[in-house]
């Protein structure tokens, strides 16, 4: 390892923000590979006398309304979060970070037909935009993934458009330029690589607000459906048990919410440490 | 200045007229036919085809489009599949709610959210800070719907001090908004604090306090006059999340906003009502970041010059 990879390592064990946020981020993906270690139950698996059992021994979390182990549905429930999360911000860096170089890079009419785009896209609050389209798609968790990408890509977009132009305008993507580099070649080997950082830390930060969304559309019954595990689905079922057992509402909001931190934090911590100027995002 | 204005308000039309196709597009792309939703199985194909074209829906797409445009230009938004109430009689009801809670949560957030991060920005380092910066950290992670579930366990069912959801009296809006305004005051909070600490390091700052102007002078004249430009900005670029995060909440708390109205008529494919609410929804999100530009034109000549340059 050189001097310089050692350094930055150094200072990335020196933000306590990043190293929290890696143990919660560790946490998170460790249960999900062990869920079948973990949870002592499936999180089907019913025991109709054993309903609305509060918290104890045997029931860590309590049980729900068809004595199902809470849980087991919590544990089971990290994979879906982690997954959805993962392809949502896949297919929204996809777009985000293919547009965005495309539009800063060639700049001209294409740079204003993409810059439209994101300017319509930002003209709807994201949630509302995503239901729109689920409406069309029919409530799914496949459809959720697809139209909360659809809805951000935007903000991914106008980074990497701006990073991009300030990249392009160097001396060495010139001097690519001049050998007889193709566009996309010099894009791939030239900027992108260049650009890296900012896009690390966009992603990173991506991955929680993914999560947030598309569980806040399985809470509304427009995402994953019963009996999913999904946190969201969970939520949905315990508001009716509100008064009778609370911690169906309690524990599956923690979980949601250690995760999102864990993720937040780490994010907040590269950005830190590889990219300050994106201090405001 | 009042080019600028002028070019920002064209474009907003644009974007608007924009949105109208986009969503008209997505929406009529549904597969499922809003008419059979409705209709009881064992209805004949000729009163479905009948439906169909009393409805409208047995045109072909831009004339439909057109047909839609021009009547809400006439103010007549169509009439719910479901209830069979005027589209604009139903929005009309419900919009009140849903703009008290959203402009109730915008205030509540800009104040709680400039006057923390006021607070922690003059003790920079301090434990104080650290401790706000951290737990705002914890509330920005927080989804607003989940915020609300724990409100009502712990102020409704425990404690038994607000009602738990629908409207009953001015206290019923307490927990809604601040399920609602919470989550959003740590990113205002972060802005507030991080544009107060750049700007006590610019020269005129330190030129102010060397004439001998008192502390708070400097603080109220020089600091916050210019680092609240973008917290002021986001005030007004911020409304159309506060709706997103309205449609959740009022789910949650079954509050009589728009937000609501717009859930139960996805749930029940209601094509006319959804299309109505996603279209003022669509107007209030791009009048609302029309005058954050011009905003930020007016408050920062900067900008101004810039976007004129262009």
């Amino acid at each position: 390892m050189n001097d310089s990879a050692l350094k930055t390592l150094r200072r990335v064990l020196r933000h306590p923000m990043f190293v929290v946020g890696l143990l919660i981020f560790l946490s998170v993906i460790i249960t999900a590979m062990f869920a079948d270690y973990i949870a002592p139950r499936t999180y089907r698996e019913m025991d109709m006398t054993n309903a609305f059992a509060p918290p104890s021994r045997a029931n860590p979390f309590g049980t729900d309304n068809y004595g199902r182990c809470l849980f087991s549905r919590v544990v089971y429930g990290s994979r879906i979060a982690l997954r959805v999360g993962l392809i949502v911000v896949g297919i929204q860096a996809l777009l985000g970070i293919s547009l965005g170089l495309i539009a800063g890079y060639y700049g001209g009419i294409l740079d204003r037909l993409i810059s439209f785009l994101c300017d319509v896209t930002w003209s709807m609050p994201p949630l509302v935009f995503a239901m729109a389209i689920i409406m069309a798609l029919g409530p799914s968790l496949d459809n959720v993934v697809i139209s909360i990408a659809i809805v951000s890509w935007a903000e991914m977009a106008r980074v990497v458009r701006s990073k991009t132009q300030s990249v392009k305008a160097t001396a060495y993507v010139e001097a690519a330029r001049a050998i007889g580099r193709t566009d996309a070649g010099i894009m791939g080997r030239h900027i992108l690589p260049n650009i890296l950082s900012p896009i690390i830390v966009l992603v990173t930060l991506a991955l929680p607000l993914a999560i947030l969304s598309t569980t806040s559309l399985s809470f509304l019954g427009l995402g994953a459906q019963p009996p999913t595990p999904d946190w969201g689905v969970i939520l949905n079922e315990g508001i009716d048990f509100i008064q009778r057992a609370p911690w169906i509402s309690i524990f599956p909001g923690i979980a949601l919410v250690y995760t999102v931190l864990g993720f937040n934090l780490l994010g907040i911590g590269l950005r830190d440490i590889l990219d300050p100027q994106l201090r405001d995002l | 200045m009042l080019n600028y204005a002028i070019r920002k308000l064209a474009l907003g039309i644009i974007t608007v007229l924009a949105v109208t196709v986009i969503l008209f597009l997505i929406l009529h792309s549904i597969p499922g036919d809003p008419i059979r939703m409705i209709t009881d199985p064992r209805v004949s194909d000729e009163v479905l085809e009948e439906l169909r074209v009393r409805w409208g829906l047995d045109r072909p797409l831009h004339v439909q489009y057109f047909y839609w445009i021009g009547n809400i230009l006439r103010g007549n938004m169509g009439t719910s599949i479901m209830t069979h109430q005027s589209v604009a009689y139903l929005i009309r009801t419900r919009l009140p709610y849903t703009l008290v809670l959203a402009i109730g949560a915008l205030i509540f957030r800009y104040i709680v959210g400039v006057a923390s991060g006021l607070f922690v920005a003059v003790r920079r380092g301090s434990m104080a800070d650290k401790v706000i910066v951290s737990l705002a950290v914890v509330l920005r992670s927080m989804p607003q719907f989940w915020l609300g579930i724990l409100l009502i366990i712990l102020f409704s069912v425990t404690w038994r001090l607000l009602p738990i959801s629908g409207y009953d009296g001015p206290r019923s809006i307490i927990l809604p908004l601040l399920a609602l305004a919470l989550p959003p005051v740590a990113s205002t909070m972060r802005l507030t604090r991080s544009e107060i600490l750049e700007v006590m390091r610019e020269d005129y700052v330190r030129t102010a306090h060397a004439k001998g102007v008192p502390w708070y002078g400097v603080m109220i004249r020089h600091v916050l006059r210019n680092a609240l430009i973008p917290v002021t900005v986001t005030f007004f670029l911020s409304l159309p999340w506060l709706i997103g995060g309205s449609v959740v909440v009022e789910t949650v708390f079954a509050w009589p906003g728009m937000g609501r109205l717009l859930w139960r008529s996805i749930m029940r494919q209601d094509l006319p009502v959804v299309q109505g609410i996603v279209l003022i929804i669509a107007v209030l999100t791009v009048t609302s970041n029309t005058i954050g530009d011009i905003m930020t034109g007016v408050l920062d000549p900067r900008i101004r010059e810039q976007m004129e340059e262009q």
